[in-house]
């Protein structure tokens, strides 16, 4: 399993409703079922993941959350979960709140922009940074919506999301101190988990 | 190979109209084999204009197989190695199942237009009594398109003891007024053909024809997309040339294909049954009896849902399958949904579109992993 989806499971409750915003191929939601007898719901428009995440045997919806999420009711679902995708909606403000409404609690994982090699890479070559977690160039990447560790604190606090928890996955497994103690420098993604 | 069955029922029908349907048959056929526990049992209820024949060849000599053998059959979504499938023609039927062609016993003469109008409600407790005739307790799953998948959603409120999955293609809640007005069209069409003599014709040896055809011809451009028919007709000529200096005369290709499936619809097809199936179509709403309220309605479901719906579909467009994922998250109830890019419109649901195809596969496992 991806990395953040590691540390995130801690905070699902067992046998807590799941919503999970770009569920992917399932695999998640999949683990949380079996492992945590969750009940999911993953909402995902790729029609090669979809296909896969039913197969799993998972209750899938294919829906861009572009478009909205007004059709889920408020408070429905204990955690909404969205990993690695707010970097890649329209209006992550809008899908934030909207998440907020939807679930008790969120959980939020995106890539921070404000990582050493970004620097380097803007600061130093001049260039957008391409990397294992980023590989996409800046005219062919899904991803439109960039922001650091610092800017995302910046608008909970702005949108008074209170933030439960948060974690940080380092460049490497051994400098868990460096992405614990300067997240914005050394975290390559971030994790929080959020509520209202 | 398979064979047509009769199942008779002499135990009186309730209808929703307050009259009771004395005794009748319903005809119906088989796929697979139904397993020891009797829990691998699928249903298939078909469309306006569908019959028992779903999959297979009723001889050597048939030129095609039944309506949905792009879905019925060994290694097929509904895999008859693993499922036992059933199909039935709908009470009010013209394949076999009684309905206003039949003889009334009461006159000796056909019912014709005296036949009780139906609704899906009907047609799900007439199933209700082919399940219980064939050992079925709980059907792994109820699966239909188009109106069928309205009798599907229908068997999960009223019977949700009976079915495990509920699998909706191209269906609507309701129809909308552009629906209800293309079936207008179509009946009277049929009504102001002379030969259809109020209904009548069977006893005075007539079928109208033309009326019907013109039906069929108006229901048949609603299942085809804009896209469908510019690439499968366009513009070209069956015969004639609209060269100037000529005295016209041309004729489209789309307008023979549509005369075609006009006649070959009117040598097949009941008139009687065509009002009676129309008219089942437009009173259906599946959440009239629940204060008009979808949400309340599925509230009454206790199986799981997989939709699916096609982008070119204009008869039920995927708004509409939307409205019943939405009603069905807002219920709280377990819900799979699929939006299949497809350039054939409404038809889509028959052909064996890739990713329709996976879709229904993946879901399939699932439904069958619990058998």
């Amino acid at each position: 399993m991806r990395q953040d989806l590691r540390h995130i499971q801690r905070w699902i409750a067992p046998g807590s409703r799941v919503l999970d915003l770009g569920c992917g191929n399932g695999e998640f939601l999949e683990f949380l079922r079996d492992q945590r007898q969750v009940r999911g719901t993953g909402l995902e428009i790729d029609a090669g993941n979809i296909t896969e995440a039913i197969s799993r045997g998972l209750n899938i919806v294919e829906q861009n959350m572009d478009a909205g999420l007004g059709n889920f009711p408020d408070q429905s679902f204990d955690t909404v979960v969205m990993a690695h995708a707010l970097q890649a909606v329209h209006y992550p403000d809008r899908v934030l709140d909207e998440m907020l409404r939807i679930g008790r609690e969120c959980i939020v994982t995106f890539p921070n922009f404000g990582h050493w090699r970004c620097r380097i890479s803007l600061g130093v070559r001049g260039r957008m940074p391409v990397s294992r977690f980023m590989p996409h160039s800046w005219y062919n990447t899904p991803n439109i919506h960039f922001c650091t560790v610092n800017d995302f604190e910046t608008l909970c606090r702005d949108k008074s999301i209170r933030i439960l928890g948060r974690d940080v996955v380092g460049n490497t497994e051994r400098q868990p101190l460096l992405a614990g103690t300067w997240p914005n420098l050394f975290a390559t993604t971030a994790i929080y988990h959020i509520t209202r | 190979m398979v064979t047509p069955q009769v199942a008779h029922f002499d135990a009186p029908l309730p209808l929703t109209c307050g009259r009771d349907l004395p005794a009748y048959d319903l005809v119906y056929e088989t796929y697979g084999e139904l397993n020891d526990k009797r829990s691998n049992a699928m249903l298939v209820c078909h469309a306006l204009s569908g019959h028992a024949h779903a999959a297979g060849y009723h001889s050597a000599d048939d030129k095609k197989p039944g309506w949905w053998d792009e879905c019925i059959g060994p290694g097929k979504p509904f895999d008859t190695s693993k499922f036992f499938v059933v199909s039935l023609n709908n009470l009010g039927g013209c394949h076999g199942s009684t309905g206003p062609s039949s003889i009334n016993p009461e006159t000796d003469k056909p019912w014709g237009p005296d036949f009780p109008p139906l609704r899906a409600r009907d047609w799900v407790n007439s199933q209700v009594r082919l399940a219980d005739y064939l050992g079925i307790d709980c059907w792994a799953a109820v699966v239909g398109g188009s109106l069928g998948g309205m009798q599907a959603m229908r068997w999960a409120l009223e019977y949700p003891q009976r079915i495990r999955h509920c699998i909706v293609i191209a269906a609507a809640l309701k129809l909308s007024a552009q629906n209800l007005a293309f079936n207008e069209v179509a009946r009277q069409a049929i009504l102001s053909d002379p030969d259809f003599a109020e209904g009548r014709y069977q006893e005075r040896d007539i079928i109208p024809a033309q009326g019907l055809a013109l039906a069929r011809m108006v229901g048949h451009i609603t299942y085809l997309s804009d896209d469908a028919m510019a690439s499968k007709f366009g513009r070209d000529l069956r015969s004639g040339s609209l060269e100037q200096g000529g005295e016209g005369g041309a004729e489209f290709q789309v307008q023979s294909y549509l005369r075609y499936q006009g006649s070959q619809f009117s040598g097949n097809f009941d008139a009687n049954t065509y009002m009676l199936m129309t008219r089942a179509l437009d009173y259906f709403d599946l959440a009239r009896e629940y204060d008009n309220d979808p949400v309340a309605a599925f509230g009454h479901a206790q199986c799981s849902f997989l939709v699916v719906s096609f982008s070119t579909d204009w008869r039920f467009s995927p708004q509409r399958s939307r409205e019943i994922v939405d009603a069905l998250i807002a219920a709280d109830r377990p819900v799979t949904y699929a939006e299949i890019e497809a350039d054939e419109g409404h038809d889509a649901f028959l052909l064996p579109i890739p990713r329709y195809v996976s879709v229904l596969n993946a879901y399939m496992q699932r439904v069958g992993a619990h058998c």
